[in-house]
């Protein structure tokens, strides 16, 4: 199974592997990331996906290669339960700004761009940490955002959402990939890789088994495990 | 239970009166505590972040001594300084022993530890809930440590108060680099234990009493400060 690339390269990673104590995460995965990418990791629980990607982003220590092929590409990563600073709305996003370098004059035209696009303007000074779940998740995505990222993590951007809420997230994520923001984000909902990925990551066991464009991976001719995965009849007892 | 009474008397009487001695008494007490609690935060609040994400050959050795320094008798730290501070001292020149300076010095030593343990667990903690975020989002290791510390500020405050109460409630070591000297550097805690030893109970049980009045009337007003912090973590707490 190919890599499905297009655009430039922004990262790499070549036969990476993940160890936490005995258990092995992630087992000799290579994969390449373009620009203009919306990469969908999917896989079954404990498949490595979140691993992945925090190994992407830098934060996990592995062994193999990982190469930032466009080092100006800056690169956020929202959390599947993000975590917002007991300060407000606002704030939350100035810090992110102030982190990023961004200089401070402008902070503030960025940050009100950055609410206004994920609706929470009326909640700027609402303490951050009081948010709902689906406020949340767009303010955390807001904080994404307001950095201009070049490239994207998403861990779970959508679970334990409701309907709603799930929908509002995924139309603020095509808006963020008509942007040209580079995405990859992992999720268990297929209808969403299906909606949101032009490009489908399937992982077993910490192994990469599929690597292919979304119209192929959800088409006739996949087969073995990642079939059955798709089926629903992979269950973590099946060998 | 005569003694009680009388206590509760005279430390009325003497609340009410004024009386200068007493004022004075207080306001040095509050002053020498105070201030060594302003000093050991500075360094203290520094050193725990700093010790929550440094890692270095001897870093649990060190996490280990500062734990350990938190049952630091105050005698101990009493007579070091005046070993440090007398005329044969090494810093004897600076001719402070037996002066308000030189029992700030001793709290500040006295009071360092706790602030330190303290502060590196809560900021350690914190940065396990949401490290890799505020990492993710271009924070160093000491600049994640420190956005955890005003995270946590309203812990930090309570912490502070620790350190406040472990100082003002000391009487080892202000006695033996202050000198208990009438009018220069007698403090509550020598006060009472001067009254004690002189015999007058009632007296010294009523400066206690006007000591922990003093201490409850701060500890009230910052709880009415962080009133408001609180509503908001409450909030995310519903959520």
């Amino acid at each position: 199974m190919t890599s499905a690339t297009k655009g430039s390269p922004l990262l790499a990673i070549a036969d990476v592997s993940v160890r936490f104590g005995d258990a092995q995460a992630l087992r000799g995965v290579s994969l390449q990331i373009a620009r203009g990418e919306s990469i969908a990791l999917v896989g079954a629980n404990g498949s490595g996906k979140t691993t992945l990607l925090r190994l992407l982003h830098g934060l996990v220590a592995h062994r193999g290669e990982r190469r930032v092929l466009d080092p100006q590409a800056r690169q956020v990563m929202v959390f599947q339960r993000p975590f917002m600073l007991r300060l407000s709305v606002w704030n939350n996003l100035r810090v992110a700004l102030w982190l990023a370098g961004v200089p401070r004059a402008e902070h503030s035209v960025r940050a009100a761009q950055a609410l206004q696009r994920v609706g929470l303007a009326h909640l700027r000074d609402r303490p951050a940490r009081a948010l709902s779940g689906g406020e949340s998740q767009r303010l955390a995505l807001a904080r994404a955002w307001v950095v201009r990222p070049q490239l994207l993590f998403l861990d779970e951007p959508t679970a334990s959402l409701d309907p709603s809420a799930k929908k509002e997230i995924e139309a603020l994520l095509e808006g963020f990939s008509r942007d040209g923001i580079t995405l990859v984000m992992s999720t268990h909902n297929l209808g969403q890789a299906k909606r949101l990925a032009t490009r489908v990551v399937y992982l077993d066991r910490g192994e990469l088994r599929a690597d292919l464009p979304t119209a192929e991976f959800f088409g006739d001719e996949i087969g073995g495990r990642a079939a059955l995965f798709l089926k629903g009849e992979l269950s973590w007892t099946l060998d | 239970m005569n003694d009680f009474a009388q206590s509760a008397q005279t430390a009325i009487g003497l609340i009410v009166h004024a009386d200068a001695a007493l004022l004075h008494t207080v306001l040095l007490s509050l002053g020498v505590s105070g201030a060594a609690c302003l000093l050991a935060s500075g360094f203290g609040l520094v050193a725990g972040a700093w010790l929550a994400v440094a890692r270095f050959p001897g870093h649990r050795t060190l996490v280990m001594l500062i734990n350990t320094l938190l049952a630091l008798p105050s005698v101990v730290v009493g007579l070091a300084v005046y070993l440090l501070l007398s005329r044969s001292g090494p810093l004897g020149a600076w001719g402070i022993l037996f002066t308000p300076g030189a029992m700030v010095i001793a709290q500040t030593i006295l009071v360092f530890p706790v602030v330190a343990a303290l502060s590196r667990q809560l900021v350690g903690d914190s940065l396990r809930d949401g490290g890799d975020q505020l990492r993710s989002m271009g924070a160093g290791p000491l600049t994640c440590a420190l956005l955890m510390l005003v995270h946590d500020r309203w812990a930090v405050v309570t912490l502070l108060l620790t350190a406040f109460g472990r100082a003002i409630a000391e009487v080892g070591a202000v006695m033996i680099v202050g000198g208990n000297i009438a009018g220069s550097t007698r403090v509550m805690t020598t006060a009472i234990a001067l009254e004690t030893s002189k015999g007058d109970l009632p007296l010294a049980l009523a400066l206690g009493l006007v000591l922990l009045a003093v201490v409850g009337a701060i500890n009230a007003l910052i709880a009415l400060a962080q009133r408001g912090g609180h509503r908001g973590s409450a909030l995310a707490g519903v959520r």
